[in-house]
């Protein structure tokens, strides 16, 4: 394959991937590396560098419009971005001594985990419990914008919410993704958050994430401007069209699509992790 | 992000507004910046043999910022292409900064506190790049 190729096919499936993950809100940055390291046979360490890159554009793209409409829990997202960039720096720290079929399992595990949380309806939990004492003295509750005007929500379960953001900050280094599936495991299950600021200010979120990680990557050598130009350019142009079209397409068709491609990707990742292929 | 009562200089609207505007600019900005440096590159190397199945690392030009401005001025498309990439990294790493003055300016300690502990690890990774 010439690079002109390469780079032809690599722009066309990350757009593929940015559009599918904006029309279905799941993040399209989870299948860019079991895409080039499985269809392209890209290095694993190439391929995690390439889309944490990816991942800042697309987040810090649609950061911008959520904040404005005030879905997105700034503080909320500050506090939590202490625990995802301490992760991401551990994650970016030990990646180098794990073997990479034990991160393809893992990949595998978490594709897994992201197909079956997309077949749950989301969910808000509406509670009358006190809030979280942290909550209060981080003044961490909010209100967000309903049909009826401003409704006022409390947050709750902040040290652990936090426990599983540095979890997830870990996730997103080793394998190159934006974890937005755990984020928002902690902050709709852990904080009780409303569904659409739990997604909103995850977002917010990744690219901070992603860039604590992806600069320790650049002095390693992992970011090949090469590989990573095709990524995010694609996936970059890919959710700018999947946010403008948003309206008009069915979501749910797409979704069964996204669906059966991470089911495969997982079952491949799984494979050659455990037979050492990767 | 000023939850406080500021003036209105500096009201929640205005920051939010002013910090969506820098992270949309940032990544408009970095695209162009690789848009060049790919043409430049598919200018001579398009019909080079692409292979990325091992893992060589990058060389020591594109790995640090002021190796990626030497190769800028040499007109290197690897190096415009990797400065493209380190504007994007660098975006976010801006959102925080501002943030940051933002809490600042509003005298909001602990939020001005924990903006600069994750600023800290941002430029940690970014310019010294060990974890």
């Amino acid at each position: 394959m010439t690079l002109a190729v390469f780079t032809l096919l690599v722009a066309m499936g990350s757009f593929a991937a940015g559009l599918l993950g904006a029309l279905t809100g799941l993040g399209g940055g989870i299948i860019v590396v079991p895409m080039l390291t499985l269809l392209f046979g890209v290095d694993l360490r190439y391929a995690v560098g390439a889309s944490l890159v990816s991942i800042i554009a697309t987040s810090s793209g649609a950061a911008a419009a959520y904040v404005r409409e005030g879905f997105t829990n700034v503080r909320i997202g500050i506090f939590l971005e202490v625990g995802t960039t301490i992760g991401a720096l551990v994650g970016a720290a030990v990646s180098g001594l794990i073997p990479t079929s034990a991160l393809a399992v893992l990949f595998g595990c978490v594709l897994l985990y992201t197909a079956y949380r997309s077949f749950q309806t989301p969910e808000d939990h509406p509670t009358d419990a006190p809030p979280h004492p942290w909550a209060v003295r981080l003044r961490l509750n909010g209100t967000y914008p309903a049909a009826s005007g401003p409704r006022a929500y409390t947050v709750h379960g902040v040290p652990g919410g936090l426990g599983i953001m540095f979890l997830a900050g870990i996730l997103s280094a080793l394998l190159g993704i934006g974890s937005g599936v755990v984020k928002v495991l902690a902050m709709d299950r852990m904080m009780k958050l409303p569904f659409k600021v739990s997604t909103t200010t995850s977002n917010f979120m990744i690219g901070v994430t992603a860039a604590a990680s992806a600069g320790v990557y650049l002095h390693r050598g992992y970011v090949d401007p090469v590989i990573a130009f095709p990524v995010m350019l694609g996936v970059l142009g890919g959710a700018l069209v999947g946010a403008r079209i948003l309206a008009v397409v069915k979501a749910r068709p797409l979704r069964l699509v996204f669906l059966a491609v991470v089911i495969v990707m997982a079952a491949q990742m799984l494979y050659r992790g455990f037979t050492g292929g990767l | 992000m000023a939850r406080s009562d500021a003036g209105p200089r500096w009201s929640d609207h205005a920051v939010d507004q002013f910090i969506g505007r820098v992270l949309q600019v940032g990544v408009m900005l970095s695209a162009a910046v690789v848009i060049v440096g790919a043409v430049m590159l598919l200018a001579v190397d398009a019909g080079e043999p692409a292979d990325f199945a091992v893992f060589m690392g990058q060389p020591d030009e594109l790995r640090s910022v002021q190796g990626i401005l030497g190769g800028v001025l040499d007109l290197n498309p690897r190096a415009i292409l990797q400065l493209g990439l380190v504007l994007l990294v660098a975006t976010p790493v801006a959102r925080v900064a501002l943030t940051f003055v933002a809490f600042v300016i509003q005298r909001d300690r602990l939020y001005t506190a924990m903006t600069g502990v994750v600023l800290a690890l941002l430029l940690y990774g970014l310019i010294w790049g060990r974890a």
